[in-house]
């Protein structure tokens, strides 16, 4: 569905608002002065770990690895998405696995896992209720906390009559009743689980997993191997970290001081443990991180902590929704990690379309000045036009722009002539008959607005002179 | 496989050389609030109900198993290994089989019975959290797989919030290989945002505090 598509799909549209909305209500009321007087402080020592842990990455990776190790575990140091599945394959191989449940995970989103797995003939089944619709609708998700966001309950119904071939069912606490019978079956006879990662602990070798509906849990401990696969971002120095990071992660995305499931692991199952998993392995993710960690300017892009609280305020999330985002990360952080991940050029547009309003870094929870890294994406990108003369046009229609604006005479005349033309509230210059190409895509998306009946110029004019 | 690859990567990027000393992180910041048994157990009610759980106070220990058997009244029930639960005669309640040890075994009663009967290692009065640790004593899935969750804990278990558990448990997986924290019943709002209960977890949630 195409940005505009989506601005004219007024469900749509109520979905996203609502949903965002209360969200945002919910972060609100958890952090209000009441209830948490040490929130700004607690981000700015949030910001300051994950500043010294991302200063210091590789210390940590050690450190953590040494105690994964030293608790039974492995950890797989996987340089992109090919060597992730290519080790998922080989021990798929080795243990005659088959069936692997899944819970949320973006990173495993970020290098297309699923669809890998697939291709190899393994069946990867996503138990998170929204990943599991989004899954069966074989769709991105629309938002990194709620990736279901966009759908009501009457598609829902749809897909599980076509998918699951249950009869139709429209009331929402009986299609979830459908998942949890469909999706335990799975959990029972699965060989492997795999989990992302909401945090990774070096001093204790410890995986966090953080989540409300007991998926992950399940996911973790009922089949006999565990994978965790994240970002080597993820990782904080001490478990006692996690009283601050624990406290803004769950309040920034949905207002919860603790979600549901907090699990906070390492290791297969130890000596005299009654259950749990029999192997423990987890998959640091590099996918482009080392090269972003090499930019200090924007390096702390890597702070995200993926609260999804950016989104849920955007201005411009909030009319577009997640699907018109290049990538599976969408609103302001999105933003700012495709170029950096993708390639600058890739979709040199995306850090052009904001407003830079700055709600992004003022909710973030680890601070990330979303809107500064985005200004030197902007320039970066305009450079790089520059260097490759690309975007000649647009800068030639600017410079116009700007003698003209140093001639008052010029710019008082085109005033009157715009007050004329503007009959329509400025649309008929999204409407001009210029063939298809960059100026037409330029102007598309631009509105004038009305010019008042008289021009601030006039009224000054005609004081001075009473 | 990269290892090495991307340990050096990560020092090229960040001008670091293998070993090289890091600068002390920030200090850990845990804070240490002081609540007396009533205000965490006024505290600890107050939260696990407003998420649809139930507190039940036992004024002794047979105060607490008619809690429990009038809980399960008709219905099955696995019992984790924990010696409170059988201290206090739980496991010889009709319905009720143990978890025991085998794993196997363990799994199978956890994803037949109704109700899941465990203790905790702490509670959080903050938070409404339970504080759940794997070990012979817990078994994962008992307080997991059954569609109901009891769970009978001491009042002395009850401590402020995550701040002290971690204050007392610096490593929380040193001496075993989970720990998770419970606060309430499972729940989704996955489909249009409306709250259901017991999608993958139970969903309902008690506590006995004896
Ligand atoms: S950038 Fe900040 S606000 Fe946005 S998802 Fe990441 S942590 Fe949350």
């Amino acid at each position: 569905m195409s940005i505009q598509e989506t601005l004219q799909d007024s469900k749509l549209q109520l979905a996203i608002y609502t949903a965002t909305g209360r969200l945002m209500d919910h972060r609100a009321n958890a952090i209000s002065p009441e209830l948490l007087p040490r929130y700004q402080e607690m981000r700015q020592h949030a910001h300051d770990l994950k500043k010294h842990t991302i200063e210091n990455l590789d210390h940590y990776m050690e450190e953590f690895e040494k105690n994964v190790i030293a608790h039974g575990g492995k950890v797989v140091f996987c340089k992109d998405a090919t060597e992730v599945s290519d080790f998922i394959l080989r021990l798929a191989k080795e243990r005659g696995a088959h069936l692997f449940v899944k819970s949320k995970s973006m990173t495993s989103e970020e290098i297309d896992l699923n669809e890998r797995m697939e291709h190899h003939g393994l069946e990867p089944v996503e138990t998170d209720l929204g990943e599991y619709i989004i899954q069966l609708a074989h769709q991105k998700p629309y938002h990194i906390v709620a990736p279901a966001l966009h759908m009501t309950r009457f598609q829902v119904a749809d897909l599980f009559t076509e998918k699951l071939g249950v009869p139709r069912e429209e009331v929402i606490e009986e299609q979830t009743m459908i998942a949890r019978r469909v999706l335990r079956e799975k959990f029972l006879a699965a060989d492997i689980g795999i989990t992302g990662a909401n945090f990774l602990v070096a001093d204790s070798g410890a995986v966090v997993v953080v989540e409300n509906e007991g998926n992950a849990r399940l996911t973790s401990s009922a089949p006999k191997i565990h994978i965790a696969v994240a970002g080597m971002e993820k990782l904080i120095p001490r478990a006692q970290d996690l009283a601050v990071m624990l406290g803004l992660l769950g309040r920034s995305a949905t207002g919860q001081a603790l979600t549901s499931y907090t699990s906070i692991l390492s290791g297969p199952k130890r000596p005299g443990e009654v259950d749990g998993p029999e192997e423990f392995y987890v998959v640091l993710l590099d996918a482009g991180r080392t090269k972003l960690l090499e930019d200090p300017e924007k390096r702390e892009s890597l702070y995200c902590i993926r609260c999804g609280a950016c989104l849920n305020h955007c201005p411009v999330y909030r009319k577009i929704g997640g699907h018109n985002y290049p990538w599976v990360y969408s609103g302001p952080i999105g933003k700012i990690l495709a170029p950096q991940f993708k390639g600058l050029m890739a979709d040199p547009w995306l850090p052009f379309a904001s407003s830079l309003c700055g709600v992004c870094a003022e909710v973030c929870p680890v601070k990330i000045d979303i809107p500064r890294v985005l200004l030197q994406l902007r320039s970066e990108i305009t450079e790089e036009k520059q260097r490759t003369n690309q975007g000649g046009l647009e800068r030639l229609a600017f410079k116009a722009f700007a003698w003209a604006m140093r001639r008052p005479w010029i710019y008082e005349w085109g005033g009157m002539m715009g007050a004329g033309l503007l009959g329509n509230g400025g649309r008929w210059i999204s409407e001009l008959p210029i063939a298809p190409g960059p100026v037409k895509a330029w102007l598309s998306q631009r509105h004038l607005p009305a010019p008042a009946v008289r021009s601030f110029r006039e009224q000054w004019r005609a004081r001075r002179t009473k | 496989m990269s290892r090495e690859f991307i340990l050096g990567r990560v020092r090229s990027a960040l001008d670091r050389k293998t070993g090289q000393v890091v600068p002390p992180p920030p200090p850990v910041w845990l804070l240490d609030t002081d609540w007396t048994l009533e205000e965490k157990l006024a505290s600890f009610k107050e939260k696990l109900e407003r998420l649809a759980g139930v507190v039940h106070m036992a004024d002794s220990p047979e105060n607490a198993r008619e809690i429990v058997a009038s809980l399960i009244t008709g219905k099955t029930a696995v019992v984790s290994n924990a010696t409170l639960l059988a201290d206090l005669g739980i496991t010889r309640l009709p319905g009720v089989t143990v978890a025991g040890q085998d794993s196997e075994q363990s799994r199978k009663l956890c994803a037949e019975c109704s109700f899941g009967i465990t203790g905790a290692a702490f509670a959080l009065a903050q938070t409404g959290t339970l504080v759940m640790r794997a070990n012979s004593q817990e078994a994962r899935l008992v307080s997991l797989l059954p569609p109901l969750h009891v769970a009978v804990v001491r009042k002395e278990q009850l401590i402020v919030d995550l701040d002290e558990l971690l204050t007392k448990i610096p490593k929380p997986v040193e001496d075993s290989s989970s720990m998770v924290l419970i606060t309430g019943p499972s729940r989704t709002g996955d489909i249009e945002q409306i709250l259901v209960r017991g999608v993958h977890g139970p969903g309902v949630v008690h506590v006995v505090f004896l």
